[in-house]
């Protein structure tokens, strides 16, 4: 065989392996920039500095989450040296089985650790902690640190303010380039919300250091620290007071009381129960799994989770559209047999009241009768030639231009939107035009389809008391360094006009104050003064017992506060939620509550027996 | 005399001065860094004997008077006559070292006399070579006879194993680059391509895909074929075997989509509960593709091919299509062996090597923590580098054995591009010179002794340059001539001059 030629093979083999190598030095040290970042990274350390996290206020300047310190033992388990462990025990109130386990686990998991220290134990009293500091010098390698935690003075919208807990991998990669292990973040409520505002900028010193992890000196004199900015204040709408109120108010029930400010669409009042007391929130990782585990489900915020057929309630909403709509006059009168009959012998049910009425008395006595004829004229409108479908997507938008069945797009996070039923739900229940008026008919006493939160009553309570307009509800003022969205001051008009409203405020005024024996289905609600106007709904539940409903404002001229109660199993709405609604409005209008009697009644009372668990 | 002196060449003449040149700037550009790699805060002397570059220092200058001791006083015959005892010396000194040495580092390499420390592996790579070239050059020595070329493989395999068993897998790898000096001496080409071909078939099948490696095997036959074939079938050849390749290429492609196809047909045969029964089982009939992975369908396509192929290969008497039909099924089973190699064969510690380098896995604070604090040292110093004692990630000991077989981190650290361009081209001219001189002898010792030099500096260059600059997984081997070590050191100074003296020796008669 020829070999004559093969050494120039060979050279050119050479040459192809040289280029390879300085082709690849050639992209690392010229072309790649990721290596010089890395290399500036690798001699320098930057210890972290905490930022304190922004306080959160109440409307009144009381602080509804501060800052305290607490003091946590840290290990370097390279640089622990044998120890007294009895000793070190005693110190910090700890078994030696506890710390000889500690040990040895970090003994398992040395590679992994390396020159780090980890955290032993967490939020050590600070007695043990100075106990611990005089003693220090006798354990090489342990050392207490100090962090700053949550604080709750006032027991007051545990589910409202959310917790803060350490940062997971998953929401690390979530949030990329923002948290790092270790981290602590808002992960429910106002924390999450406004995380942005209340975590603040970490600082840090940079020092020089070795490959042993060992820190030589600060660089450059600490010319490149930065020092961590705190985070913003926030300044919420709750009235802490009210808000401390209502949860007692509804301990021991299932349900929930939203509480708004008609005039800016301020949440005064955000309760659910039950619901995460805050001294749980303080140290949510002890607390977390039991919380999750209750049957009652805390963490579930029913103020705007839970969907809730709205019942009588939502009588007013019929009402204000067949008003708008021409198809009903405040002096139509309607007969009430113990209810609406209509088909072969189908009724649907009502109370004894006298009839014929007009539609101020059918609002103050709740007649479902008149209600019943209201949507049937409503849907059999001659405008839409008896097409049921298009008269319920009207009434359907309608309905939604009020905020129900769509997400209010408050500040608050996880808000539900309820539904609204459209021609489209009929239509894929009971085939097209295979249904009408009467089919539809329970939509005229808020049963049946119809779902909406808590919120979206208090809402609507809202924009009846403010006679046609509402502010997207929200829980955070604007305030130094913080700013809310600019939606939040426009007026939200709903699709009946202004002239309407006037009408059935006047019925919701005679039901709470036309005295008892006149028929007024909440006169239980009535305080002197006040001028409180509301409605009350009794919901079908078909897990129980009837919810109790009830939506008020208060005064009638110029409200201040207009609020929804809803209770589960509670029976008639002027059973337990209108009580109590009232009470929120002698509350916060007054200050102070003179119904003693039903005020004890109220919180006495324990419904949590009629609730089916999940 | 006279006569003898009228042919006789000078010292000028004789030695290559160019190469011992090189030689030394390489030693002088090692013990420069070997000082800058261990600079800290309070500097000692570069001739201070308490650290390694005082050491170095020492070393230097032994290395240079053994130099001149092989150039000067040992008759070069010694090395023809005395290979096959000096072979076997090493042999059994590997061997010995296996028992009585310290272990290091999981391995079994050091003989400690006191304070000297040596690896009889470095030695072992100059006997291996001498005896090589002994072999080789005999008269009747031809290496595409069967029985010579076993000869020659067992020469370079003893050593080789026996380096395996003292656990130092890295050392013995160079000594795969005697296939490059076999080559040289008329070993077929084709087994040096068939060697690359299981290399690159085995990090395609871990990187990429088992259905990639085959499709890249059949591609490489199919060039093969096209061009070693008779030349009117050339382009009937390519075409056939690309157009195949290509269309196979969007195989995956064209079975994602039906097998997305057949699933949202099943889908809506479990949503929707009321179709006829017939329907049902129609799809069921198509329910199994789901089952069938593309690379399947390649295999079964190309052994359907491989009966028509064998006919053809058997009628025209065509051996070479007969071949590469055997090499298609070697290949195929190498692609499925590869995972059990991998998971079974290699040792943790290299499978996690491997894995680090080909990107498999990223474990900066592991296995990969070597490799990327190198690259980064590398990486910062830029066109031009920090500048002499100025680098931080070698000197703060960032780098792990910064000296040794990291060393060429600080040159590329503090010197730059410009650095790393000028050691590697001195390293290419040195082995290209090593290779032109010994094309020139006429001995054949000579001549298969100075490519078993070059072979080996190549092979550590490229093993330990590649390594530091992750083209490469992590095998401790040192740099030629610039790594700290007088055990190392002196190896390559009498493997270099040994060739030196050699070469002047032709050029002093010839």
């Amino acid at each position: 065989m020829n070999t004559d030629r093969r050494h120039i093979r060979l050279l050119v083999g050479l040459g192809v392996a040289t280029v390879l190598l300085l082709g690849k030095i050639f992209s690392i040290q010229v072309l790649d920039d990721h290596y010089k970042i890395d290399a500036d990274n690798n001699t320098t350390v930057r210890e972290i500095i905490y930022p304190t996290r922004g306080v959160i206020y109440d409307r009144n300047g009381e602080i509804l989450v501060g800052n305290k310190v607490a003091y946590d033992i840290l290990v370097s388990p390279r640089e622990v040296e044998a120890f007294d462990t009895l000793a070190l025990a005693a110190v910090l109130d700890v078994t030696p089985e506890f710390l000889r386990g500690k040990m040895e686990e970090y003994h398992r998991n040395r590679r992994k650790i390396g020159f780090q220290s980890v955290t032993m134990l967490k939020q050590v009293p600070a007695e043990t902690y100075n106990r611990f500091a005089e003693v220090q010098y006798r354990f090489p390698g342990f050392k207490g640190q100090v962090r700053s935690i949550r604080d709750y003075p006032i027991n007051a919208g545990g589910n409202l303010l959310g917790y803060v807990s350490e940062v997971n991998q998953n929401y690390i990669d979530k949030h990329p380039g923002e948290y790092r292990s270790g981290d602590y973040a808002g992960m429910t409520g106002i924390e999450a919300a406004r995380e942005a505002d209340l975590r603040g900028e970490k600082g840090y010193h940079i020092f020089l250091r070795n490959s042993h992890n060992q820190i030589e000196q600060p660089y450059k004199d600490g010319e490149f620290d930065k020092e961590a900015v705190p985070g913003h204040d926030i300044v919420t709408t709750i009235d802490a007071e009210l808000q401390q109120y209502g949860q007692e108010l509804m301990k021991n029930k299932v349900g929930a009381i939203v509480a708004i400010e008609p005039g800016t669409g301020e949440i005064l009042a955000l309760v659910s129960s039950p619901g995460i007391d805050v001294s749980q929130l303080a140290d949510i990782g002890k607390h977390y799994g039991e919380i999750a585990k209750d049957p009652y489900r805390p963490m579930y915020n029913r103020a705007v989770q839970a969907s809730y057929p709205p019942g009588s309630v939502f009588k007013l909403v019929n009402g204000l559209i067949g008003l708008e709509e021409g198809v009903l006059r405040p002096e139509m009168m309607y007969p009430c047999s113990h209810g609406y009959h209509f088909g072969a012998g189908h009724r649907l049910g009502c109370h004894g009241h006298k009839s014929p009425i007009n539609m101020e008395e059918s609002i103050m006595m709740s007649c479902n009768a008149y209600y019943c004829y209201v949507l049937k004229n409503i849907l059999d409108n001659r405008k839409f030639n008896g097409d049921y479908g298009e008269a319920i997507d009207h009434w359907h938008d309608m309905v939604t231009s009020f905020g129900f069945g769509t997400k209010l797009g408050s500040d608050f996070p996880n808000e539900l939107s309820g539904s609204i039923p459209t021609s489209k739900t009929y239509n894929r229940a009971y085939g097209k035009g295979r249904w009408n008026s009467t089919t539809v008919i329970s939509l005229s006493i808020g049963q049946g389809e119809i779902l909406a939160t808590p919120m979206h009553l208090a809402n609507f309570c809202a924009t009846v008391a403010n006679r046609g307009f509402y502010y997207i509800p929200h829980i955070v003022k604007a305030s130094e360094g913080v700013e809310i969205d600019p939606k939040f001051y426009e007026k939200q008009y709903t699709k009946v006009s202004l002239e309407h409203f006037p009408k059935v405020i006047k019925g919701m005024w005679r039901a709470v104050n036309s005295g008892a024996g006149m028929g007024g289905t909440a006169w239980v609600a009535h305080v002197d003064g006040l001028d409180i106007c509301g409605k009350t709904g009794t919901a079908q539940n078909p897990r129980g017992a009837d919810n109790s409903c009830f939506i008020c404002f208060a005064p009638m001229d110029n409200p201040r506060i207009a609020i929804a109660a809803y209770v589960e199993n509670g029976g008639f709405g002027a059973t337990y939620a209108a009580p109590m609604a009232s009470l929120m409005v002698e509350k916060y209008l007054n200050r102070e509550v003179k119904r003693e009697d039903l005020e004890r009644r109220m919180k006495e009372a324990n419904l949590m027996s009629r609730v089916k668990k999940d | 005399m006279i006569e003898e002196n009228r042919h006789q060449r000078g010292l000028k003449q004789s030695i290559d001065w160019k190469l011992i040149g090189v030689y030394i700037l390489l030693v002088l550009i090692g013990w420069v860094n070997i000082y800058a790699s261990i600079h800290s805060e309070d500097p000692a002397s570069i001739f201070d004997w308490s650290v390694r570059s005082g050491k170095q220092f020492v070393w230097m200058l032994t290395a240079f008077g053994l130099a001149g001791l092989i150039l000067f006083v040992i008759p070069t015959r010694l090395w023809e006559e005395a290979a096959v005892p000096m072979y076997l010396f090493v042999c059994l000194l590997l061997v010995v070292v296996i028992f009585v040495s310290k272990d290091v580092k999981g391995s079994h390499s050091w003989f400690e006399l006191g304070p000297v420390k040596f690896q009889p592996a470095e030695i072992s790579k100059i006997t291996t070579s001498l005896l090589l070239a002994n072999v080789m050059s005999r008269q009747n020595f031809k290496i595409t006879q069967w029985k010579d070329f076993l000869l020659a493989a067992a020469i370079i395999g003893v050593p080789m194993l026996i380096i395996v068993a003292e656990s130092e897998t890295g050392s013995a790898l160079v000594y795969a680059g005697f296939i490059f000096v076999l080559y040289r001496e008329g070993f077929s080409g084709w087994w040096l391509g068939l060697i690359g071909l299981v290399i690159l078939l085995f990090i395609t099948t871990l990187t990429l895909s088992p259905f990639t490696s085959i499709l890249i095997l059949i591609g490489v036959l199919t060039l093969c074929n096209a061009f070693m074939g008779p030349r009117k079938e050339f382009w009937k050849r390519l075409g056939l075997g690309g157009g195949f390749v290509l269309v196979m290429a969007f195989l995956p492609w064209i079975w994602e989509q039906v097998q997305e196809a057949v699933q949202a047909r099943l889908t809506w045969i479990e949503n929707v509960t009321w179709v006829p029964q017939a329907w049902e089982s129609q799809d069921f009939r198509w329910a199994f593709l789901l089952k069938v992975e593309p690379l399947y369908i390649l295999l079964a396509l190309s052994f359907l091919s491989l009966p028509f192929l064998g006919r053809k290969a058997f009628r025209k008497r065509d051996g070479f299509l007969g071949l590469s039909i055997a090499a298609f099924i070697v290949g195929v089973i190498l692609v499925f062996s590869t995972d059990i190699i991998f998971e079974k064969v290699l040792q943790d510690h290299q499978r996690s090597r491997i894995e680090v380098l080909l990107g498999m896995k990223e474990d900066l604070a592991g296995v990969g923590y070597n490799v990327n604090q190198s690259k980064i040292a590398i990486g910062s110093g830029g066109l031009t580098g920090k500048g002499f004692l100025q680098g931080t990630q070698t000197a703060f000991g960032f780098v792990p054995e910064q000296s040794t077989d990291f060393i060429f981190c600080t040159v590329g650290e503090e010197w730059g591009f410009i650095g790393c361009l000028v050691v590697i081209l001195l390293y290419a001219f040195l082995i290209t010179r090593l290779i032109l001189d010994a094309e020139r002898c006429r001995e054949h010792f000579t001549r298969i002794y100075g490519y078993c030099v070059a072979a080996c500096i190549f092979m550590h260059l490229f093993i330990n340059v590649g390594m530091t600059v992750g083209l490469m997984p992590v095998i401790g081997i040192p740099l030629p001539l610039l790594s700290y070590g007088g055990s190392s050191l002196w190896a390559f100074t009498v493997l270099i001059f040994i060739f030196v003296a050699l070469y002047r020796q032709e050029k002093k008669y010839f």
